[in-house]
């Protein structure tokens, strides 16, 4: 299996309300909520840590979900987001990944 | 249901100021005869002092951010401050006239992933156009500016304010929006001054001029449906929020002061003295802004268009009272439906209907 290094795109905006995370594309204006588990990806995507990491360190242990069944349900939720440009996707580390959105709520 | 009015249901749960509306500047190279604003410099904030008030909105969970003004370009600050609003994530939107935009200041706009231009014209001839902007070759300026965002792909939308004096060319400014390949959006809403000088209005059109835009199906889609009796008002719209500002939006002035809308000029606190989570959450002005209901309306509750006028709530209180009755949307909604407003009624406002606002026609014997 080869390793996944994800980081969110420039162009899009976020927040976090209520739990949920709201990205919208500034180049096309669509428009996406994100619930906690893919929140918790999405927060993570900075780019050089790898998608397995981010699902074993940042999913599995907060929302009790075996390791293999998160990681090929995050890969499914990765192909979305990296189809509509929010979300660049590379087998090598990604550098100067955006901040994550700020934590509101 | 969108996805985004339902965040914004979500956001008035939560009380969060989803969307906010700063004005970074009431300085313009404009004196547009309808404006409502004073246009000296009386002291605005500073970069440091708007940055911070960012970071303050971006903590509070605000994830829509409109800058205009007067004419944000006057800043010599401004795109440093969309940097930042972008460093921070908001989706943002900035209004301008469009006259000091050029190639550089449209890449910048769109390098900083800026979501939307809109850009005041008022006609598709520079002798009109002009005649109200009262800046000689703005139009040219104008179009020119929106030509540049263009190619750099960025969205933007014309926005037409109309009056008397530019009411026969709406026609051809949307041809002309359509010839540049942007939205066209009409508004025949003019605002009193802020400091309650109402002398402006006397530019709005007239009411029985009204019903040609609202029957306009490039304007309105089906105008059937937009222009029908409304329907009987059901509990969940009495028991409803008469309008988002204050619930989940809200406007900041260049002086720092926080209002629960752009047309509602109430000052619930100022940030210079106070943080924003402070007058967000315990401003008494917000608290009575947010108890009320439609079905506390004083006049508005028992009118049939209570569900469906664009009554302005700030405009209501700029006629004496924030649960009373705004006229001109009581106008609007007369002249688009046929049907008077409650208070039309109770104060003898209502004309005597005209061939064009019959509904529904009689066959002939």
């Amino acid at each position: 299996m080869s390793v996944i290094y994800i980081a969110r795109s420039s162009a899009i905006a976020s927040r976090v309300l209520a739990g949920e995370t709201m990205v919208m594309s500034v180049l096309d204006s669509t428009f996406f909520t994100l619930n906690e588990v893919a929140s918790a990806i999405w927060q993570a995507a900075d780019g050089v840590t790898p998608l397995e990491e981010i699902v074993t360190r940042n999913v599995c242990p907060k929302f009790d979900i075996p390791q293999q069944e998160a990681f090929i349900d995050a890969q499914g939720f990765v192909r979305e987001l990296s189809a509509h440009g929010i979300l660049h996707v590379s087998d090598r580390p990604i550098p100067e990944a955006v901040p994550a959105a700020s934590e509101a709520r | 249901m969108s996805l985004l009015h339902e965040m914004n249901e979500k956001a008035q749960r939560h009380g969060i100021p989803l969307s906010v509306h700063i004005d970074v500047t009431y300085r313009c190279n404009e004196r547009c005869e309808h404006c409502y604003l004073d246009h000296e410099d009386h002291g605005e904030m500073t970069t440091a002092e708007i940055k911070g008030i960012l970071d303050q909105l971006a903590a509070a969970g605000t994830f829509l951010l409109t800058f205009s003004g007067g004419e944000v370009f006057l800043r010599r600050d401004f795109l440093e401050i969309v940097a930042y609003a972008r460093k921070l994530l908001f989706n943002v939107k900035v209004k301008t006239n469009g006259v000091m935009i050029r190639e550089f200041q449209a890449q910048e706009l769109w390098r900083l992933g800026v979501e939307q231009i809109q850009i005041s014209v008022y006609s598709h001839r520079p002798e009109v156009h002009d005649a109200i902007t009262k800046l000689p070759g703005s139009l040219t300026k104008t179009i020119r500016a929106i030509r540049f965002l263009r190619e750099q792909g960025l969205k933007v939308t014309i926005a037409n304010v109309l009056m008397k004096n530019n009411f026969d060319d709406y026609k051809g400014t949307q041809a002309l929006a359509h010839d540049l390949g942007v939205v066209y959006g009409l508004d025949p809403t003019i605002t009193p001054k802020m400091d309650g000088d109402r002398s402006v209005l006397d530019l709005g059109v007239a009411g029985s001029m009204l019903p040609v835009v609202f029957h306009d199906e490039t304007l309105v889609g089906d105008a059937a449906a937009y222009c029908a009796p409304p329907p009987a008002p059901g509990e969940d719209v009495m028991n409803g929020i008469p309008c988002s500002a204050g619930h989940t939006s809200c406007y900041i002035t260049p002086y720092a002061e926080v209002f629960p809308c752009v047309q509602f000029p109430i000052v619930c606190g100022n940030l210079r003295q106070q943080t924003f989570e402070d007058i967000w959450r315990n401003a008494p002005q917000f608290r009575e802004v947010r108890s009320i209901r439609a079905r506390d309306l004083t006049t508005c509750s028992s009118c049939s268009h209570v569900g469906t006028c664009s009554r302005c709530p700030g405009q209501a209180y700029m006629e004496g009272d924030m649960r009373g009755p705004s006229t001109s949307d009581c106008e609007k909604s007369y002249y688009r439906t046929g049907i008077p407003s409650e208070n039309m009624l109770r104060r003898g406002l209502a004309p005597p209907p005209s061939v064009g606002l019959v509904q529904i026609a009689p066959a002939p014997a």
